[in-house]
């Protein structure tokens, strides 16, 4: 499903050049779940960049859901992103004076669906976070779990097959955090994909894989225990 | 998409009132004043009588001096000159070899209104032949011009402008009453509709931007009533003798012609026809200088006799560079304000806009900061043609005025020049790498 091979990526100044990934590889299967975390400057957040389509790489062979996207121009790689994927940040990245409905517009119009298809899913989406009768409110009305439910319904209005969280919890509380951890649980149930970036062990062992980065390298891939017995009792 | 990228601009113009009023007046600046520039310019060499301009001909004959050129403002070295002489005027419309023909000069005289009440007052008279009124579509609200045979018969009949009719007869039907002018008791034939041809093409040595006439009759009585010359009067050698009957007979020259000519056939007979009459002056011992006889159709006479000012035509350049000026003020508070949605754009990047769909909702915002922009620049440009009235007075009061073509060239031009100042901003804002903008929110 997402398939990256020997992928490499240079970041050039004048001065320097740094390896952000080296050979990195990674094979992710369709309704997988998986934790990728490592030290600051290991390469995480470039590797979730180059997964959404948000940079381009230098070397190696990325294929997403079967496709070969080296060679996509940015007309193709902005539909493949809007069709295939859904992004949730840790700051939200919501649109200000935008409200809740219109900012779970946004990847709809990109789309290109008729105003009562969007109606629908921005009203199923926001229903799905708990949030349907708050649809008129601006942001700045919300808490932060509140904005990343938001972002969350944001990110899967266009029922994308991927969803690419970059440390989702980073900015909220413990409490908020497990609310959101357990809505991104209960999203992949439903069959949706999902690759999480994150700094925090506890949320890492509640995927259903972990992927350790090191030196812009995949290191270490192993099973959570709570993924493990689960996998045993069933 | 269009009408949500509307709302998305009336949205982000919304969120920075302050940098939008900046971009707004820059524009507005730049457009009142380019379009007050544009406006007196547009009037100025408008066509005043667009339905027969090309059928129309202004006569030129050379009687001048043979040894010094007549000189005029037009860049001509040896032009002819630009009035005719009396003798010409009356001789040309006595061949009447024209489809229509109107000889005409200026004069003045006093109006003596019938209610005692009122106070005489001094207005401008147009002396001419019946075919003006039908050459010049000249219209009329009661009666009519007169016709050729009172042109030849000397009738004292007048033909009054609707300002004139409203003073002395309040505004009624005052055909076959009586007019009483410059001590003449007239008959009124018929009362014009309002007529103002901008420029005022059929006498642009009086004054291509005054006021047509306020009476109107026949040119003969001129010379009946030994009316008083108005106007440009230019004598090349001292009238033979004292008095008006002299004036007549001179070389001076203060009369104009007009022939209205449909086709090119005529045109080239009369043409013919000019030159064997200067033959004919010529053996008579006039007319010294080689031929030189023109024919000039609207549009051109105004262009040889330079009725667009060259201070006209160099402000309006200035003010494009000011707009020009406006507009590089208003890329640098387009760069400061898309720059400000960096984080914005990174979102949309990356949920599936392109740099395509992003190119076109920041050019529709700076199209309707632009539109903005070409509103208040109305108001500015109606508030500089204002200062050009008050700084020239009535002389410019019928080019200091906005048309609806004006309008939508104004708009048009915001639009067009905040869409060229925009190109680079938008395209500064397509290339915003989107990872680096959702990280560091």
């Amino acid at each position: 499903m997402l398939n990256m091979i020997d992928v490499k990526k240079v970041f050039r100044t004048a001065l320097v050049e740094t390896h952000a990934l080296k050979d990195f590889n990674l094979h992710v299967k369709e309704g997988d779940f998986v934790a990728v975390t490592g030290p600051s400057g290991s390469g995480k957040t470039t590797f979730l960049n180059i997964a959404g389509l948000l940079e381009t790489f230098d070397g190696g062979k990325f294929e997403l859901d079967g496709q070969d996207v080296s060679h996509l121009n940015d007309k193709q790689r902005s539909r493949l992103r809007n069709e295939k994927i859904g992004f949730i940040f840790q700051s939200f990245n919501l649109i200000p004076d935008l409200n809740l409905f219109d900012n779970v517009d946004v990847p709809l119009r990109y789309r290109g669906f008729n105003s009562a298809e969007r109606k629908k899913r921005i009203e199923q989406s926001l229903d799905m976070v708990g949030l349907a009768q708050r649809m008129k409110h601006l942001p700045s009305q919300l808490s932060g779990g509140q904005q990343q439910r938001v972002a969350i319904a944001r990110a899967l209005a266009g029922e994308p097959r991927f969803l690419l969280a970059d440390e989702p919890t980073g900015n909220l509380d413990s409490q908020m955090a497990t609310s959101v951890m357990d809505l991104l649980k209960e999203i992949n149930r439903n069959g949706t994909t999902i690759i999480m970036v994150t700094h925090d062990p506890s949320l890492a062992q509640q995927a259903k894989r972990n992927i350790f980065v090191r030196d812009g390298m995949v290191s270490e891939v192993t099973m959570p225990a709570a993924s493990a017995a689960t996998c045993s009792m069933a | 998409m269009f009408s949500y990228y509307l709302k998305l601009a009336c949205k982000s113009i919304k969120r920075n009132p302050i940098l939008s009023a900046l971009m707004v007046m820059a524009i507005a600046l730049g457009i009142g004043a380019s379009i007050t520039t544009i406006t007196v310019n547009y009037l100025m060499s408008a066509d005043p009588i667009p339905q027969k301009s090309k059928q129309l001909f202004y006569v030129q004959v050379d009687s001048w001096d043979p040894n010094d050129a007549y000189s005029d403002n037009s860049d001509d070295v040896s032009p002819p000159p630009n009035q005719l002489t009396w003798t010409e005027a009356t001789n040309l419309m006595a061949a009447s070899k024209a489809f229509r023909q109107a000889a005409m000069a200026k004069s003045g005289g006093i109006i003596e209104p019938q209610d005692q009440d009122a106070k005489p007052f001094e207005a401008s008279i147009r002396l001419t032949f019946a075919d003006f009124f039908s050459m010049f579509d000249v219209p009329f609200i009661y009666g009519s011009g007169w016709d050729q045979q009172t042109d030849t018969k000397r009738d004292l009949v007048v033909v009054l402008s609707k300002n004139t009719n409203d003073k002395v007869f309040g505004g009624e039907n005052s055909v076959g009453r009586n007019f009483v002018m410059a001590g003449n008791t007239f008959r009124v034939l018929g009362v014009m509709d309002d007529w103002q041809p901008v420029p005022k093409f059929y006498d642009i040595g009086n004054g291509a931007f005054d006021t047509p006439e306020e009476v109107y009759m026949p040119f003969y009585l001129k010379e009946e009533l030994e009316l008083p010359n108005w106007g440009n009067v230019n004598c090349w050698k001292t009238p033979e003798g004292e008095g008006f009957k002299a004036f007549l007979r001179s070389e001076c020259i203060n009369f104009q012609m007009w022939v209205e000519l449909p086709n090119q056939a005529e045109q080239a007979q009369y043409l013919a026809f000019l030159d064997n009459y200067v033959a004919e002056q010529k053996s008579l011992g006039r007319f010294p200088r080689p031929l030189n006889n023109r024919l000039s159709d609207v549009m051109t006479w105004m262009e040889t006799q330079k009725v667009v000012d060259q201070d006209a035509k160099l402000m309006m350049w200035l003010s494009f560079m000011f707009l020009l000026v406006c507009l590089l003020n208003t890329v640098g508070l387009l760069l400061a304000k898309f720059s400000g949605k960096a984080a914005e754009i990174g979102l949309r990047r990356a949920v599936g806009a392109s740099k395509t769909e992003l190119f076109k909702q920041h050019i529709i915002e700076a199209g309707c900061i632009g539109l903005l922009g070409g509103v208040v620049g109305l108001g500015l440009a109606a508030l500089g043609l204002q200062g050009v009235k008050s700084l020239y007075g009535d002389f410019v009061d019928n080019l200091a005025s906005l048309d609806a073509s004006m309008m939508i060239l104004a708009l048009s031009l915001a639009i067009f020049s905040s869409v060229l100042a925009g190109l680079y901003p938008t395209w500064r804002a397509c290339n915003i790498a989107p990872a680096s903008q959702l990280k560091s929110q």
